[in-house]
């Protein structure tokens, strides 16, 4: 049995077109920064501090160095390391770099993947939306682009306001689009059920499809701001053929508010039986430091070529997914 | 009974939602962002035939559906009840209903072998094997000669199934026919 497994998974899923593709749109990415000044950089994967999102889970190794032995994490994003990198140098930046997260496999998920993602200092969220477009559009030749607040697209589709509908009424909305029984899950999970199945795959369909303005509750590593009476997150998330491919922030700055959101994460996996983990002191000292004010987008490399290129799998673009690791 | 979660829907395994059996089709991973991930699942409902899309939180867990795919031998109809016999020797006999046989019945032979579905241990479904050897029992008489192409005509089987054959085929002529897509395939 474990001798046919091994048989039948040696050889490489993707292509030779497919990999062919994939060099193809790494270096015309890499072009595209060459032409606009932002330098390309490399930072670590194994890192001290882990990713203390509820619901991402790093993977972690046991580093044993010169008889000190301590547990590392495999970077969910290259986030953190980019910003003190950014606290540093205050220059425009990109990485394409591999991220891991745990328990993610799937059609658009595997375990390890790969990450562009660029800081722009001085930069608006506008003005890093058009620069995520001047680059995506080309690559799919896509030339029109929309721009729609998390607010409309819900009242438009599913006619509900996502910041004064009651929980009751969002999970009953759920329950009536998906099927899915919410009636133990927060407010937060219930707007990610419906906007990932509910909206999601109507959204980029001939053209880029940029959100912005998400509920405060998402805001991860972004600023607050009070838009309309309500608080929303400042970050754009790019939709492309029903497909979420790209997610930006105009940056958080502050230090205090970065530790809190750490902390109160910990308290977050704690009350749902998740180990707390160690957060990353480091970026905490560069904001505080002073992290210039910027917007960074992070994007999803095999998403975008399987959008460019018409793959239904992850694999197509990948040579070993995890089933061939 | 056992349980099975999101993580273990392979095509195929067999649980109950609403009440009713249903087989997995499909069961597709999905993660919004930073959110929690969920299950897009598609599963045949085994009592009504109807697909069913649901969606699941990861790690959430249904029942196992009290569900078994066995080979049966297909006896006789008694008008009300079809007829099955266990082919392990044991000469256990199981009766369906026109429910559980369905569109099979017009592919039904005696001493042929059929898969039945058993649920809590009653026939819930027949399903015919891909291919049945049936006699032609009705059709026009046959063209000498045309042997190849040309056109086709209807031909009615003991079963009562009507097929469309080529137009040398004869009453008394065994057939193989696809029951997947009710055409006919060969002579026997």
């Amino acid at each position: 049995m474990e001798q046919t497994m091994v048989e039948n998974t040696w050889q490489a899923s993707a292509s030779w077109e497919g990999l062919q593709q994939r060099a193809k749109t790494l270096s015309e990415i890499r072009q595209f920064f060459a032409d606009r000044n932002v330098l390309e950089v490399d930072t670590p994967v194994l890192m001290r501090g882990a990713t203390t999102d509820l619901y991402l889970d790093s993977i972690s190794a046991e580093v044993d160095v010169m008889g000190q032995r301590e547990t590392l994490y495999f970077q969910t994003s290259p986030e953190f390391a980019l910003k003190r990198l950014l606290a540093t140098h205050r220059k425009s930046i990109y990485q394409i770099a591999k991220a891991f997260r745990n328990g993610e496999a799937g059609s658009r998920h595997n375990p390890e993947f790969t990450m562009l993602e660029w800081y722009r200092p001085g930069f608006t969220l506008q003005q890093l939306m058009d620069e995520v477009a001047a680059l995506v559009g080309p690559l799919l030749s896509v030339e029109a682009v929309s721009f729609h607040s998390y607010r409309t697209l819900f009242q438009q589709y599913l006619g509900l306001d996502p910041f004064t509908s009651s929980l009751e009424q969002l999970r009953q909305c759920c329950k009536q689009q998906t099927g899915c029984d919410m009636d133990r899950e927060s407010l937060e999970s219930c707007l990610d059920l419906l906007m990932s199945h509910a909206i999601e795959p109507s959204l980029g369909q001939g053209e880029l499809t940029f959100v912005y303005d998400f509920p405060a509750g998402q805001a991860a590593l972004s600023k607050v701001a009070e838009v309309d009476g309500v608080l929303v997150a400042k970050r754009f998330e790019l939709y492309v053929s029903g497909a979420e491919i790209a997610n930006g922030y105009d940056e958080l700055l502050d230090a205090d508010e970065q530790q809190q959101r750490f902390e109160s994460d910990n308290v977050k996996r704690a009350v749902y039986g998740k180990p707390e983990l160690p957060w990353d002191r480091k970026l905490v000292a560069a904001l505080a430091a002073g992290l210039p004010a910027c917007c960074g987008v992070a994007l999803g490399i095999e998403r975008l070529l399987m959008v460019r290129y018409g793959y239904k799998n992850i694999a197509d673009v990948l040579a070993f997914p995890y089933d061939r690791s | 009974m056992a349980s099975y979660s999101t993580n273990d829907f392979r095509s195929g395994l067999k649980v109950m939602l609403d009440g009713d059996p249903c087989a997995v089709l499909d069961n597709e991973y999905v993660k919004p962002g930073k959110g929690q991930a969920f299950n897009r699942v598609k599963l045949r409902n085994l009592k009504t035939g109807r697909v069913w899309e649901r969606t699941f939180k990861s790690g959430e867990s249904l029942e196992a559906a009290d569900v078994m795919d066995i080979d049966m031998e297909y006896l006789y109809t008694d008008g009300e009840f079809w007829h099955f016999m266990l082919t392990d020797g044991s000469f256990e006999q199981h009766a369906a209903d026109e429910k559980a046989v369905g569109e099979t019945i017009k592919w039904l032979k005696e001493q042929d072998i059929y898969t039945v579905t058993l649920y809590n241990g009653e026939p819930l479904n027949v399903s015919p094997p891909n291919f049945v050897e049936l006699e032609v029992t009705e059709t026009d008489p046959g063209l000498k000669g045309n042997t190849a192409e040309g056109g086709s005509k209807p031909a009615t089987l003991t079963t009562g199934a009507v097929v469309k054959v080529p137009l040398f085929v004869n009453i008394g002529d065994k057939l193989k026919v696809d029951t997947r897509t009710g055409e006919y395939v060969s002579r026997a």
